[in-house]
């Protein structure tokens, strides 16, 4: 039985509590396991809880929105009414199809969890369950994570992979109480995958390539993000072919997962047929033919027991099944039966692509190239300890270490190329690190045991021993080891106390405002809140009719539907890039222009967010040339030189006279001109842009001003009827 | 227009007199003041009658009389009895209920008071009456916009309406400031100030009637909650906790056009003054964790003053309400169990609390209080000193088994007057205390056994 390293956490005073209790060895081993990975569990859920003591219980964010609507609709509806639920409250006047347009696995599961605890009597609210999905399942994942650490090294290196996960800023970042996102169940289903799948291919057991087909299909059911898992699984088997590790276990594992994985997938309406469709995941259907391949081979090799033979047969069979390959997919996707590579696939190969090609896709902050600092930020010294532990994979090379070191060098690939995938990458860079880091102490701790056992008096008696045991130990090629190694261990436990101090800080520091509520210092240092887009949302649910339509940019869409309960024209699902750049080009036209085409999509109020009060920074106007891009992406009729003045967008008196007088401009600055906002400057200084407006004698003619909040961050205009034509 | 049309023809047909010949003989009032409060939106009206018996049957009964239309917005009636002289003035309450008369001229409504003792020939007794009404300011005109002030109408009679003769009165009509518009002259009558004074009449028949409209400026906050649902439930375990669902609205003049924070902002006192921003409610002492909500989230925009008298929540809308603009927010609140529950006899205990709604100056159209109470508890009986609708419900909280019963009390057109003490009774054995906590050890207790249980045996099929 190996010693794990944490027996060095037990204290003198535990150890003699333990002695008391007259355990075995194993038997102590077990308790001392057992009891951490239960602190780990509770940690990993409450460090999360920073958002719900500082504000409150609710929901983050934007997405997070539209999944708690739709868990409430399947919460009071029933699951059949919310798979064919036809949402005519967004995409006006379009609607969508919500059963066959979203991953139902977060909504489902809490759900699930829901009706569990109303049968046990427990009266929670369905937006307790949601806000706590997210850490309960990151409480989850610290389980899986121990044991994949189990079954990739040894149990050690699986409670230090399980510690370093539940407080890894990286995976906080998408799973705090609040944010009720796909991800908060995705990386929990990722994992389990990866894991029962490492745990078949290690058995060779039917059940647990079966199991990792049940992850598989939770991992579909919940997130986009299974096409990794179906793009990685194939290429770790093609390594594994390709080095010779080729094995019964390995045929078993991957056939039964694929085959039942894709079966079940194909039962999320979202991805139909995509397995059998869809060049994105013909990687894995082509390592399927090419298992079978190999099987072939190996039974024509035992039924020819003759090398020269083989190899002659091999060369003809593997040309036939590449070329039959190529063709096939050749044919396949000239007929349009294999759907070529979506934009996003596109991007994630080629980091510009979404630049030039997709704006939309580009316009969003987290798929933005990652910035060294992010990783920095989300990762501390495990971005230091992840090489370090590729170096221990490498020196025992094995079925699973290959594919943690797989898992680990794609997935940081894709974290340099989009911000939001330092969430997949997450899992596998703890985990390698907790290798790096258990196998380091174990090293360590062997060679300060190594030389304390021949000694007798052990290492309680500190270091006046130490000189003797030293001169009379035989190996006397490291004078300075044990000390060395202890001084070393001092280190390591400086590295990991000022990793937890870093992620505690992290977390509490950025990852837990919910960005819904906004929170300020005030001038005597007390906290300010700015609760305007709560205000203005609820202004709108209960002050305007019933049917009204609300245009705004989209990534309000989800927000206005949830807690507005209003009908909006486009939002976050961005499916419909035209209705998208009918919007932005509304946004960017003069009013009368933009008039004729609010008119065409019955819109009866539209809202902007503002932040010249406030000096709130991510407001319309500066997502303003995204909406002139999106625009005139689709209608060349906007373009995007009439809003800058050489190259440079202003809002001053120096801004491009079309950009003075769109409708964005107008609905922001509309008699802003009037209202000093700072001391000592003149009236309408904008402060999220540090100038004083250009345009201050705004008139709207077929608008008015319908509502704006306390703090000006939103404000609603009604559209007017249109005049009388006498 | 049309109401000022109505107005006019109102003016000219003043003074004209439903001669009935079933005036009801027996009684006539000797002196009746009337005093007519409009400084807020609650219609509170003040009458003194002095009331002789002139027939030689005792009287036991006094009845008023209501116009059809103002019968429907009766929130409240009232009435007591002046016992004593002068200095040893006091008041005893007397019970006062709706009743019908057999043939009533043009639909008048009624309420009888019950006199203390019957009232023999020629004797007077002295009688104070409260009642009040609500939605009784109709806004004119209808629809304002951000920089004017709201004006009502209101409409009475001039002269007191009553099924007995009257031999003297006057009717004092307050408004909140002396901006009036205008309002129907009935000689005599008197302005001054934010005062009009209607009388002295002479000797009038029974059910004279003679209509007048007050149209004046009243800026006070019109708010009205439409819906109030609050839920008392009483846990053994030391608390009551109280959540209070409120769907509150502006039922004053309708808001029209722009709403332009910049003149609201700048202009406090110029601009939306019939809008409020923040309203009072008055909760019991040692109330302990308050919370203000709606269905979007907390609302951070409110203040809690407590004392060992009363505390105070000063609670602030997200937005400030307009004419015809809403809210929906709830309330909730802990206080200490043993504030309101008290024991009567072996077994039986009853909770003592505050009828009608919290919030300062605001009439609820419609108000349901469920007092959950214990599981296990029997026999849950109500008093309220005035009638309710009541049904018995189920609900299910926490670990429930068997569900909790639950007092249903309905009521419509409360106002602040009706915040009085209730009390609802139950026998409950404390014996069901323990059923939760010793449910929940069980569970813990088998989930460790069967941990044990599968730690200790082995269920694979290879040895």
């Amino acid at each position: 039985m190996d010693k794990s390293p944490v027996d060095l956490l037990a204290s003198p005073s535990l150890a003699s509590l333990l002695k008391s209790l007259k355990l075995k060895t194993k038997q102590q081993e077990l308790l001392i396991r057992v009891s951490i990975l239960c602190l780990v569990y509770v940690l990993a859920f409450i460090t999360r809880l920073f958002s719900v003591l500082r504000y409150e219980s609710m929901i983050h964010e934007f997405d997070p929105y539209f999944n708690y609507r739709v868990t409430q609709y399947l919460t009071q509806k029933g699951f059949y009414e919310f798979w064919n639920w036809f949402d005519s409250e967004s995409w006006y006047p379009l609607g969508r199809i919500i059963g066959g347009t979203l991953y139902p696995g977060l909504m489902v599961t809490a759900a699930l969890i829901y009706w569990i605890l109303r049968f046990l009597r427990f009266a929670v609210h369905i937006r307790e369950v949601c806000v706590l999905t997210a850490p309960f399942f990151a409480s989850n994942t610290t389980l899986v994570a121990y044991f994949f650490g189990k079954e990739l090294w040894d149990s050690g290196a699986g409670l230090v992979a399980a510690a370093l996960i539940a407080i890894c800023p990286g995976y906080i970042s998408r799973s705090v109480a609040g944010s009720y996102d796909n991800e908060g169940v995705a990386i929990f289903a990722l994992l389990l995958t990866f894991y029962l799948f490492v745990k078949a291919v290690n058995t060779g057991s039917l059940a647990w390539a079966l199991a990792s087909a049940f992850g598989y299909f939770y991992m579909v059911s919940a997130w986009g993000g299974y096409v990794f898992i179906i793009n990685l699984i194939p290429l770790y088997v093609l390594v594994l072919l390709i080095t010779g590790r080729y094995s019964m276990r390995l045929y078993v594992a991957y056939n039964s997962m694929y085959v039942l994985g894709m079966l079940l997938a194909m039962q999320i309406r979202f991805v139909g047929f995509q397995h059998v469709q869809s060049g994105e995941h013909m990687a894995a259907m082509g390592v399927f033919f090419l298992m079978q391949v190999f099987y072939f081979l190996d039974w024509v090799k035992y039924l020819l027991n003759d090398p020269k033979k083989f190899h002659t047969f091999l060369r003809i069979t593997v040309t036939t099944a590449v070329g039959l390959g190529v063709i096939a997919l050749g044919v396949g996707t000239a007929s349009g039966y294999i759907s070529p590579w979506t934009g996003r696939f596109y991007s994630l190969l080629d980091p510009t692509y979404a630049k030039d090609h997709i704006p939309i896709i580009a316009s969003v902050s987290e798929h933005q190239p990652t910035a060294w600092s992010s990783f920095m930020f989300d990762f501390h010294i495990l971005l230091l300890l992840f090489p370090a532990g590729l170096y221990f994979c490498f020196k025992r090379l094995s079925d699973a270490t290959i594919f943690i070191v797989m898992y680990g060098l794609t997935s940081m690939y894709f974290a340099g190329v989009m911000v939001r995938l330092i969430l997949v990458a997450t899992p596998a860079v703890c985990l390698i690190s907790a290798i790096a880091v258990s196998a380091t102490i174990k090293n360590l701790t062997q060679l300060v045991r190594a030389k304390s056992k021949p000694n007798p008096v052990g290492p309680g008696k500190g270091t006046s021993s130490t000189k003797a045991s030293a001169k009379g130990s035989p190996d006397q090629s490291m004078p300075f080891q044990r000390n060395g190694a202890i001084a070393l261990l001092l280190g390591a436990f400086y590295l990991l106390t000022r990793y937890a101090i870093h992620c505690t800080w992290v977390t509490s520091e950025a990852y837990s405002s919910p960005s819904i509520v906004l929170a300020a210092r005030g001038a005597h240092g007390n906290r300010v809140i700015f609760d305007d887009y709560r205000e203005a949302y609820f202004w709108l649910r209960q002050n305007t009719p019933q049917d009204a339509k609300i245009m705004s940019w989209w990534d309000y869409g989800y927000q206005i539907t949830a807690m507005g309960n209003r009908t909006v024209i486009v939002d976050n699902n961005t499916w419909n890039n035209t209705h998208i750049a009918t919007v932005g080009r509304a946004m960017s036209s003069y009013e009368d222009e933009a008039y004729e085409i609010m008119r065409s999509l019955d819109v009866d109020y539209v809202l902007v967010v503002f932040g010249g009060v406030t000096g709130y920074s991510s407001d319309d106007i500066n997502k303003f040339l995204w909406m002139v891009r999106i625009g005139g992406g689709v209608f060349p009729v906007i373009k995007e030189p009439d809003y800058l003045v050489n190259g440079e967008y202003r809002v001053d008196k120096g801004a491009a006279p079309k950009m003075l007088n769109c409708l964005m401009y107008k609905l922001s600055y509309y008699r802003f001109g009037e209202l000093t906002t700072e001391y000592g400057k003149p009236p309408g200084y904008d402060r999220a842009r540090g100038v004083e407006i250009g345009n201050k004698d705004i008139k709207l003619e077929h608008l008015e001003e319908a509502f704006t909040t306390s703090n000006w961050i939103i404000r609603i205009y009604k559209v007017k009827p249109p005049n009388n034509r006498w | 227009m049309a109401a000022i049309i109505f107005s006019l023809l109102a003016l000219s047909l003043s003074f004209f007199t439903v001669i009935s010949s079933s005036s009801l003989p027996g009684l006539q009032i000797l002196q009746a003041e009337r005093q007519i409060d409009l400084t807020s939106h609650i219609v509170r009206v003040y009458l003194t009658l002095k009331v002789e018996n002139i027939e030689d049957a005792p009287a036991s009964t006094v009845l008023l009389a209501f116009p059809p239309a103002q019968f429907d917005h009766l929130a409240l009636v009232k009435a007591a009895a002046t016992v004593g002289k002068k200095r040893k003035k006091s008041y005893v309450p007397l019970e006062v209920n709706p009743t019908e008369q057999p043939s009533s001229p043009n639909g008048t409504k009624y309420y009888a008071i019950s006199l203390l003792k019957p009232l023999l020939k020629g004797e007077t007794t002295t009688l104070e009456i409260l009642y009040v009404f609500t939605h009784s300011l109709e806004p004119f005109p209808v629809e304002i916009s951000q920089s004017e002030s709201q004006l009502v109408y209101y409409h009475d009679s001039a002269i007191i309406l009553s099924p007995y003769h009257i031999k003297q009165q006057a009717t004092l009509v307050k408004i909140p400031s002396n901006k009036v518009e205008s309002f129907t002259q009935v000689e005599p009558t008197h302005r001054s100030g934010n005062e009009l004074r209607y009388g002295p009449f002479e000797d009038q028949h029974p059910y004279s009637y003679s209509p007048i409209i007050i149209h004046f400026e009243n800026n006070n906050p019109f708010a009205v909650v439409e819906e109030l649902e609050r839920e008392i439930e009483v846990s053994h375990w030391g608390s009551v906790q109280v959540t209070e669902h409120y769907k509150l609205a502006h039922a004053g003049a309708k808001h029209k056009g722009v709403f332009s924070r910049v003149e609201y902002q700048s202009r406090p006192g110029g601009s939306g003054v019939s809008s409020f921003k923040h309203l009072l409610a008055e909760l019991p002492p040692r109330v302990h964790s308050v919370y203000y909500r709606d269905d979007i989230g907390n609302i951070s925009s409110s203040r809690l003053r407590t004392s060992s008298k009363k505390s105070e929540l000063l609670i602030e809308p997200r937005y400030p309400l307009f004419g015809g603009w809403k809210a929906t927010f709830v309330i909730g609140y802990g206080v200490p169990l043993q504030d309101f529950l008290f024991e009567s006899s072996a077994g039986a205990r009853y909770l003592n609390y505050s009828f009608g709604c919290p919030l300062a100056d605001t009439v609820v159209d419609k108000l349901t209080i469920k007092v959950v109470l214990p599981e296990g508890s029997q026999d849950p009986s109500v008093e309220v000193p005035f009638a309710v609708k009541q049904s018995l419900e189920t609900k299910y909280s926490y670990l429930d088994v068997i569900g909790r019963t639950v007092v249903v009390l309905e009521k419509k057109n409360v106002v602040p007057d009706h915040n009085v003490p209730f009390q609802v009774h139950y026998k409950f054995n404390p014996i069901f205390m323990l059923a939760e906590p010793l449910m929940l050890a069980s569970a813990f207790f088998l989930f460790f056994i069967t941990c044990v249980a599968y730690l200790h045996i082995d269920l694979s099929l290879r040895k």
